[in-house]
């Protein structure tokens, strides 16, 4: 027990003896949840998760005796939980609208009975490992639990339950250990969020992270298991390309992580998520995804700890073997929670407000991305999307820049693009992906060996067209030869048909790999032939008064994944007309000879 | 309610206030302040120790001295009285009547804080408002529940289109049905009497209550006005189920008051001098706009804020931009061309237009309608550069084309009388007038069909 010194904002000194760095705290007479950040001499520093408003020096203060931990069990997915992992479906039904302050909930519930189905080693005697598989429970109909042994905890099974319908508190084993101690295990168990999960190694990741978004998966892939930043000014898309992610990302499970941002970003998925249907399975959405949010107006400091609360979340199926996204949007506004705690402990700030150990926070988190061999011996992945909202848009500010030299995947939001509502308004230019070698394998083995030479192409055809693009603004067109204004002509058409694609478009808000490629070789093939007629001598006002640009442009829409032959169909006219042209004027060469 | 007045000030600076010596003191605590001359102040405690305790005057501390100065702590947070009487009334930030009528006696108080809404409580706002405006209706649609603020300078018409779309906003083929909540903070008076006399012609100041802290009232009533009005909005929308229109003018105003109390505390500054927590301070009002699920009424916002040096980057606009559902920038260059309201079409959006439009809503081409203009208009920007390098006798048929949209769509589109009330449809007809200008193969964002049915290209 101990007693509140002094109240400033989200930052409460406590007197109080024995308590330890990191401890949980419960605070006042509504039981206020708190974190113990700073010991100075008889004084503790903590920060509190909810509003202190009426909070008065002298109310009392009780240590739990462990630090900030999640619940790790089945009945996660599909919930909505705020940023230290309280179920805010079960907080509506105690508060109503609003969230009242003091609330103790558990995050998993405690009366549902899942069907656990031991493991086949489940035998009495069996020295079971740290994090090996207990046995499983459908926890929903895509996705089956597998029920884990606690990392920290090894020894000998002395007895078990046996198949059959369970609440999370039931045991289901005890163990136990080297010296003799007997421990229950059940089918969760709590891990300090700030404490990543063991594993036994790291793999290296040879596989894409399949998002159907064509400027990502075919221009800046992305690995499962990597790390990806995601920054732009307001308005430019980022919540959109992490909705987009999370919708279709071939992963076993997403977790959404809103972090200081919009309520209504939250209903929009809640609403929209159960409705939709994952690609792969042909299940609903929600069956595999789960949130975290802690929205703009909630207390500042359990921004904080959502992002790590979601981390450990993401650990933890990863540990069962599967591939894990995780989206934050936005690491910037946990950034600023990391400032606001400091600014009030007192401590220098270095750059714009923000503590020294920003980018060592920042990278702390990206590690916890990555593929690993489990300690399970299965395989999974933790693949990390962080938003980024620079200041002013301001891509040279603290967060940015830290997170820049972090991450290995780069899609940089562009004002310009998405003012002209050029979505998603990734930057050809400035976004950037280290792990295109390895994405290249994949593509051409699964979908054409041309994938590496397309790309190339189209970006070289792209940066070349900003260059005569800059010419133009400078001296007007006159000065670009024919086969330049062919260039910029692709270019267009690469921008409209590949690049742009509207996230509300029933057909194009998800694009198959398959059809990915056939769109960018099919506008490639129209640009090399238009190159070959103007070598020929056909003017190149000719070409552009063509109707098949506009056409080309709504192919993206017009076929869907499955009638991919129907790509064809514009293709063969154009062949046609190519070929009368080709001959046409192959025929005046001749004469002209 | 305590009785106990305490005489420790024992320093003042700025609009802050220590007190020594007195012990337990709530943080938030309401406090009310007595001066030689026995006229009351309004303060907030803002950090609370064993035996000191920091406390906010929202009327300042000009006058107040170390001897003479008498502090009552109320125990008990801000709270606003609320009834359907404040319709058509008149207070200032605090909730005091600004009108001479007597203020307001109700069993119903409530905390102005508030508490942050659930998300999962929350409905996902999708109706249309049409506010007979072509650039906000047609392009960056405002729908029931949005928070969608105009972002300003000093001297452009953003009053004028205020009152306009207040004058205007309905459900489309509905009569108005919204009650106002009008917060104004460090407003001319000219200004306010402006919102005034336009209430008050227009007919609607009986579903009107204002809250006004004017240019010349205390600075510091600001940081309360806000949370005061809204809880007011709260009050008429989610228990007398009222569909309620907030516009709060100007959050320029209010970020100024934060900054300068921030500045005395000692807080560590972020940007241009703006405390770390204006993001976070900014969401708790902001986010107080929305739909409950089992609620009829709901809270639509339209803040106004100018900014400074008409810099989108300034911080009062871009962490509004971080937060809001979108917003109206105003053009300084258009409105030195005449064209009102002056909307700046690029950097303009409604991020929740997309669920408010449609063949259910609106019309079936409507969002494809709204992502060609702002296609072709992005594409006309650069053909008028062209032109002021090379002369636009110099451009190339198709460029003049788009010289000619662009002045059309900038005068024709844009530009409409302050009485100009356009239902959508006849937005949208416009719209494909203006598109009728441009030749179908470069209008790649609609479909054939929509071509088909609504542009009508002669081929010249
Ligand atoms: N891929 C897309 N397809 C269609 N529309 C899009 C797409 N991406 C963005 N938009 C449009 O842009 C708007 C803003 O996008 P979004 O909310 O994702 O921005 P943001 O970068 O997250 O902004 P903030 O930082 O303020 O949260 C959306 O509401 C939508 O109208
Ligand atoms: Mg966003």
């Amino acid at each position: 027990m101990g007693e509140v010194i002094e109240v400033n904002g989200p930052i409460v000194t406590i007197r109080h003896a024995g308590i330890r760095n990191g401890e949980q705290v419960r605070i006042g007479d509504l039981g206020l949840i708190a974190e113990v950040i700073h010991l100075r001499e008889q004084n503790a520093l903590v920060q509190v998760y909810e509003s202190t408003e009426s909070l008065r020096p002298g109310e009392q203060v009780t240590g739990l005796g462990h630090p900030l931990s999640v619940e790790l069990g089945p009945g996660l997915l599909g919930q909505i939980f705020d940023g230290v992992q309280r179920p805010l479906q079960k907080i509506m039904q105690l508060s109503g609208e609003n969230i009242s302050r003091g609330l103790l909930v558990d995050a998993l519930d405690r009366e549902k009975k899942w069907h656990f189905v031991p493991d086949e080693n489940l035998v009495v005697g069996y020295k079971l490992s740290a994090g090996e598989i207990l046995g499983t429970v459908q926890e929903t109909e895509t996705i089956e639990h597998r029920i884990l042994t606690p990392p920290d905890c090894v020894g000998e099974i002395i007895e078990h339950a046996p198949e059959g319908d369970y609440t999370v508190e039931e045991v289901i084993a005890r163990v136990s250990n080297d010296s003799g101690s007997v421990f229950e295990l059940k089918m969760y168990h709590k891990w300090p969020v700030r404490t990543p999960r063991p594993y036994h190694t790291r793999s290296n990741s040879i596989v894409p992270l399949i998002t159907g978004q064509r400027i990502l998966d075919t221009f800046f892939p992305l690995l499962k298991g990597g790390k990806a930043a995601v920054p732009g000014p307001f308005g430019a898309g980022k919540t959109m390309v992490q909705q987009q992610i999370a919708r279709w990302a071939n992963a076993d499970i997403v977790l959404y992580v809103g972090c200081g941002e919009r309520g209504n970003e939250m209903v929009d998925i809640l609403q929209s998520f159960p409705e939709l249907k994952d690609p792969y399975s042909g299940r609903s959405l929600m069956e595999r995804t789960f949130l975290v949010a802690n929205t703009s107006n909630m207390p500042v400091v359990a921004r904080e700890a959502s992002i790590n609360v979601g981390v450990t979340m993401a650990e933890y199926y990863r540990d069962q073997g599967y591939d894990v996204v995780m989206v934050a949007d936005s690491t910037s506004r946990w950034a600023e929670a990391l400032r606001e705690v400091a600014g009030r402990l007192g401590q220098m700030p270095v750059e714009e407000g923000y503590p020294a150990y920003l980018a060592s926070r920042l990278a702390a988190f990206y590690e916890r991305a990555g593929m690993v061999s489990t300690l399970s011996d299965k395989t999974g992945s933790v693949t990390l999307i962080g938003a980024v909202s620079p200041p002013g848009g301001d891509f040279s500010e603290p967060v940015t820049s830290h997170t820049k030299e972090i991450i290995r995947t780069f899609w940089a939001l562009s004002k310009s693009l998405a003012d002209a509502r050029h979505y998603p308004s990734v930057s050809w230019l400035e976004s950037f992906t280290s792990y295109d070698d390895r994405a290249a394998a994949w593509w051409s083995e699964n979908i054409s060996p041309q994938w590496a030479n397309r790309r190339e192409q189209a970006l070289s055809l792209l940066s070349e067209a900003d260059e005569l693009e800059r010419i133009v603004n400078l001296v007007g067109p006159e000065a670009l030869s024919s086969s330049q204004r062919w260039v910029l002509e692709s270019s267009g058409l690469i921008k409209e048909a590949v690049l742009q694609q509207s996230a509300l478009d029933p057909v194009d808000s998800y694009c198959s790999p398959q059809k990915q490629f056939n769109l960018l070789e099919l506008m490639l093939r129209y640009h090399d032939a238009g190159v070959e007629l103007i070598n020929l001598g056909v003017p190149v006002e000719q070409l552009i008064k063509l109707p098949y640009s506009a056409q080309l442009k709504r192919l993206k829409s017009a076929v869907s994944n499955d009638d991919l032959q129907d790509l064809e169909h514009l293709a063969d006219r154009i062949r046609k007309k190519f070929d009368e042209m080709r001959a046409e004027y192959s025929k005046e060469k001749e004469v002209i000879l | 309610m305590s009785d106990l007045e305490y005489r420790k000030v024992s320093s003042i600076h700025g609009a802050l206030m220590f007190l020594k010596g007195v012990k337990d003191i709530a943080y938030g605590d309401r406090v009310v302040i007595r001066d030689r001359q026995g006229q009351k102040r309004n303060g907030q405690v803002i950090r609370s120790s064993a035996d000191v305790v920091l406390v906010q005057v929202f009327e300042g501390t000009n006058n107040l001295d170390l001897e003479n100065t008498w502090v009552r702590f109320l125990d008990e947070p801000f709270e606003l009285s609320l009834s359907p009487d404040m319709l058509g009334r008149n207070f200032n930030g605090i909730g005091d009547p600004r009108d001479g009528r007597p203020p307001i006696i109700s069993n119903v108080r409530h905390n102005v804080n508030g508490l942050p809404v659930n998300p999962v409580a929350r409905s996902y706002p999708r109706e249309f408002i049409q506010t007979g405006i072509s650039t906000i209706d047609g392009l960056n649609s405002l729908v029931r529940g949005q928070k969608l603020p105009i972002f300003s300078g000093s001297g452009l018409p953003h009053n004028r289109l205020v009152a306009q779309i207040v004058r205007q906003a309905k459900l489309p083929g509905d009569v108005s049905n919204f009650v106002i909540v009008f917060a104004a903070m460090g407003v001319s008076y000219s200004d306010a009497r402006f919102f005034e006399e336009e209430f008050e012609s227009s007919g609607v100041l009986q579903n009107v209550v204002m809250f006004m802290n004017l240019a010349n009232d205390p600075p510091m009533e600001r940081l309360i006005l806000p949370r005061t009005a809204l809880t007011a909005a709260e009050y008429l929308a989610y228990e007398q189920d009222h569909h309620v229109l907030v516009v709060i003018t100007d959050m320029t105003n209010y970020a100024e008051a934060l900054r300068e109390i921030a500045t005395e505390k000692g807080d560590v500054p972020s940007r241009k001098g703006y405390p770390g927590y204006l993001y976070s301070d900014l969401a708790e009002i902001y986010e107080r706009a929305g739909r409950l699920h089992d609620r009829h009424g709901s809270i639509t916002m339209i803040p106004v804020l100018s900014m400074p040096s008409d810099d989108i980057t300034h911080p009062i606009p871009d962490l509004t931009g971080y937060i809001t559902e979108g917003q109206i920038v105003l053009s300084r260059e258009l409105h030195s061309k005449s064209v009102y309201p002056p909307v700046n079409v690029p950097p303009s959006l409604s991020r929740l237009m997309k669920d408010g439009i449609g063949k259910d809503d609106t019309r079936e081409d409507h969002a494809r309608v709204a992502s060609q203009l702002y296609a072709a208009y992005s594409r006309a920007m650069d053909s008028r550069n062209l032109a002021s390098i090379i002369g636009a006798e110099e451009l190339s048929s198709g460029d003049r084309r788009y010289l000619e949209f662009a002045d059309r769509f900038e005068n024709d589109f844009v530009k409409q009388g302050s009485d100009d009330d356009r239902s959508v449809i006849e937005t949208l007809d416009l719209a494909w007038e203006l598109l009728s200008l441009l030749p179908p193969e470069v209008l790649s964002r609609v479909s054939e069909e929509d071509l088909q049915k609504y542009h009508s290209w002669d081929g010249s």
